[in-house]
């Protein structure tokens, strides 16, 4: 039985491991500036806990068989325990644990307790059952006032945000059902949304935050490869939670200063 | 050392007090323990369904028909809350913390009896009302077991979200009503109720981690009642305590001024211990069972001490590692993360100090042993996924993911199981008076075991490539259309895993029944369960009050007649 145990604990082990290691079912593409800090911090993080696992696994399925009690063999060691292994592997894994988060912490710090730059293309997402809106600011780059009372979904377009038509501000606003974006420029997204939570996630752009009912949460991330990219909603929102997803294009600058010009003068 | 007083009440006649509305805290333990398991294959259902429909979402299945995607999450809701509450909350604290933390101190019963009976009857009652939300019009929620507002909190949400959510909230505060009373009746046990000699440091470890849950359990649902009933207040007499001025489908909803954020401030401040609640007892057992059929000695059993009471001292400060992704503010992210990373640090000395145990013993391979090594393996899996999800930059990519429930169901989950089934093959000769079917046992271990890594260990891999949690299809992203094949594996493991769980539900009834005659001491263990006749009598100790002479765990002590020295037994030399 012990033997057993130790070949089922050490295969198990060795192909949870294999399947990471392969990368055959891994982190989609990356597309963005914070992809590679990410990305670094999450293999660091995955050979420490690997290292960790396999040899906790190995250890168990190894005494497992070497110390199976035979009947010929002699009593257990009579130990209650050793304070300065105590000691040791307590100080070790808490070097290692608060470490690795201190480590990690930068990248946190780098996409969230800053403000997006000022020449940040700016882009409000508003989320509702079962779509996203995409809203351009317009020439003026303001982006004008949306009232509650005015949203209709069924109308689409700047009736669902409930744009008031009575605002010169919201005007020339540019209401979009996909979302574009320049290349290699940091684009602002101010979250909203008008039911229950909602969340952007962009799985090629790093990028995910819930958005919520009452708040305006703006966020910023930096595309750096031209393509299009699925936007998935992360947050449970209802029935169609599933099929609640829209494209992100990100292009070169001339193409979206281009494509927002267009939109722009259909609204003239 | 408290004098512990005389209990009052007498053996009862009749069936109705024998067995429905009985004092008995071993009666009581039993009722916690059959409800649990008729909850677990409830639970286990739902999963499976939810298994199919994820890769045959055409499929027409019986009696239930086409699965629409509102049905889908209401069995992901319903999987979710009765598998929490009514399994991993019942078993392990209401089930075997009932019947054997009264015995393994030395009692004849809990502090007070009629409160435990109170407290069964209205979990059984919560239960009851979880149910019915599967029968009402629009059926059962759609908001998930985390019940996040708005959604949660506004009837036009969605289908399930009338009278169903009503339901489903009333559930799990009467479930809270009835923990508040158990974790009372738990603490006031553990510190009043020890026989001469048990002081708190030869307390078995099981009866510390059921301390340590109680405690958890007290200072955590009260705070899930008070936000269960502002819950309920905003969806059904306008209060706004949750929902902030908005439309559901271009209508006004008529609120204004609440928080989403508070709700889910509130619930993580429970749901996190809750975690703790669910598997600290396992850890528990797992101790006791390693010890036992290791033949020695725990393995710095002060330090399992300190462990436990740091994770359960840690576990309410870490509950905002739940929303990085929320909107709450970055800067408490990084202190949340940091706090988080820290509880890794008892977890991991509990990890080595099992190791420790199973070093230089003489491992005896019976069931409950199996599922306790089985436990150990899962909690290092389960374990080691949390460093990634506590670190708010990994977050990003992985928040929300598939990745999520598989860490959470390989530690809070399969190994919370894994305890249960350990704790059941351990006491069950004690608690029937037969013994298990041990081949049966070893069928039943190896398959769960296999089969749970096969089931949850590839979600790690769904969570990493972006599939996100509680998608009723994997259709509409093209980027998920790669993943059928991996998703399709994973519900033919879970098929065979849950066929395997009707071997141990055949092994329970018929070994009840049929099962071999077991002896007193059939594991030759230490502890007070094992000193009194089997099945215990109705005081525990047919009238005598055992003395404590010895710690819990002294196996293979040298010069001493047996192997094992029980905690009567006249003091050894060795005793500490």
């Amino acid at each position: 039985m012990g033997l057993v145990l130790l070949c089922v604990i050490w295969l198990i082990t060795i192909a949870s491991t294999y399947f990471f290691i392969a990368k055959t079912w891994w982190l989609p593409a990356g597309a963005s500036a914070a992809t590679a800090a990410i990305d670094h911090q999450f293999i660091v993080t995955f050979i420490l806990m690997g290292v960790i696992f396999v040899a906790a696994q190995f250890a168990l399925g190894y005494f497992v068989w070497r110390y199976r009690g035979e009947p010929s063999a002699s009593r257990a060691d009579y130990s209650h325990g050793n304070l300065t292994l105590e000691i040791i592997w307590t100080t070790l894994t808490a070097i290692l644990f608060i470490g690795l988060n201190l480590v990690g912490s930068p990248i946190w710090a780098a996409e969230r307790f800053r403000p997006a730059a000022d020449n940040a293309t700016r882009v409000e997402v508003t989320g509702m059952q079962f779509a996203w809106y995409f809203r351009y600011p317009g020439p003026d780059g303001k982006f004008g006032i949306a009232k509650p009372e005015l949203e209709d979904p069924s109308a689409g377009g700047e009736a669902a945000l409930g744009l008031d038509p009575s605002d010169p501000a919201s005007k020339d606003d540019v209401v979009t059902g996909i979302m574009e974006v320049p290349v290699n420029r940091e684009v602002e997204v101010i979250l909203r949304a008008h039911d229950v939570i909602h969340s952007f996630f962009v799985p090629a752009m790093r990028f995910k935050q819930d958005a919520v009912p009452g708040l305006a949460i703006h966020m910023h991330f930096t595309p750096t490869e031209t393509g299009d990219f699925e936007i998935a909603c992360a947050e449970l929102c209802g029935l169609g939670h599933y099929k609640m997803h829209g494209m992100l294009k990100v292009v070169s600058q001339d193409e979206f200063d281009k494509w927002l010009a267009a939109r722009e003068a259909e609204k003239q | 050392m408290v004098a512990q007083e005389s209990h009052a009440h007498s053996a009862p006649q009749g069936f109705i007090r024998k067995y429905v509305f009985s004092l008995d805290h071993k009666v009581i333990g039993l009722q916690y323990y059959f409800l649990a398991l008729t909850a677990v294959f409830v639970g286990m259902a739902l999963s499976l369904l939810m298994r199919i429909h994820l890769i045959w979402p055409m499929a027409i299945l019986p009696l239930l028909g086409e699965i629409k995607p509102e049905t889908y999450l209401s069995l992901v809701t319903m999987h979710g809350t009765i598998m929490v509450f009514f399994v991993l909350t019942t078993a392990p604290q209401g089930g075997f913390g009932n019947y054997f933390l009264p015995i393994q101190i030395g009692a004849p019963d809990m502090a007070f009896p009629v409160l435990n009976m109170l407290s069964f009857w209205t979990t059984f009652l919560a239960y009851l009302v979880m149910l019915a939300a599967f029968f009402v019009v629009g059926g059962a929620p759609l908001h998930g077991w985390t019940g996040y507002a708005p959604l949660s909190a506004l009837q036009s949400a969605g289908p399930g979200e009338g009278l169903g959510a009503d339901l489903w909230i009333t559930s799990i505060a009467l479930f809270c009503v009835a923990s508040l009373m158990g974790a009372l009746n738990f603490i006031t046990t553990t510190l009043d109720m020890r026989a001469r000699g048990m002081s708190m440091w030869r307390m078995p470890l099981t009866c510390w981690s059921w301390f340590i849950t109680a405690i958890l359990g007290l200072l955590a649902f009260g705070v899930l009642l008070s936000a269960g009933i502002l819950l309920l207040m905003d969806r059904n007499i306008g209060t706004s305590f949750f929902v902030p001025l908005g439309t559901v489908n271009g209508q006004l909803t008529g609120h204004k001024g609440g928080s989403p954020l508070l709700w889910q401030h509130l619930f993580w401040f429970f749901g996190h211990p809750e975690v703790y609640i669910a598997i600290l007892p396992g850890m528990g057992v797992a101790s006791q069972v390693l010890s036992t059929f290791s033949r020695k000695p725990i393995f710095g059993y002060k330090a399992m001490v300190y462990a436990m009471l740091s994770i359960g001292l840690l576990g309410f400060m870490v509950w905002g590692h739940h929303m990085f992704m929320s909107g709450m503010s970055p800067y408490s992210a990084f202190a949340f993360s940091v706090m988080t990373m820290a509880i890794g640090v008892p977890s991991a000395i509990k990890t080595f100090n099992w190791l420790g145990t199973l070093h230089k013993g003489r491992i005896r391979f019976h069931s409950p042993m199996l599922f306790a090594i089985g436990f150990v393996s899962l909690f290092v899996s389960g374990g080691l996924s949390g460093p990634f999800l506590a670190q708010p930059a990994l977050d990003i990519p992985l928040h929300d993911t598939a990745f999520v429930p598989g860490h959470f169901h390989l530690i809070m989950g399969v190994a919370a199981i894994f305890g249960i089934f350990a704790a059941t093959y351990y006491w069950f000769p004690k608690m029937f008076g037969r013994m298990m079917n041990e081949r049966l046992a070893r069928i039943h271990f190896f398959f769960t075991l296999i089969g749970t890594y096969a089931v949850f260990m590839p979600m790690h891999y769904l969570g990493l490539a972006g599939q996100p949690r509680r998608y009723s299809q994997l259709t509409e992203l093209k980027y998920l259309h790669p993943l059928l094949p991996l998703n399709t594996f994973m519900t033919y493991a879970a098929i065979i895993t849950v066929a395997a769980q009707l071997i141990f539900l055949f092994n329970l009834f018929w070994s009840m029944f049929k099962g071999p005659k077991a002896s007193d001491n059939p594991w030759e263990a230490t502890t007070l369960e094992w000193t009194t006749a089997t099945p215990p009598p109705h005081d525990n100790f047919a009238g005598r009050t055992p003395v404590v002479n010895n710690g819990p765990y002294e196996y293979s002590v040298p010069g001493a007649p047996r192997d094992y020295v029980m905690q009567t037994d006249p003091a050894t030399v060795a005793a500490h």
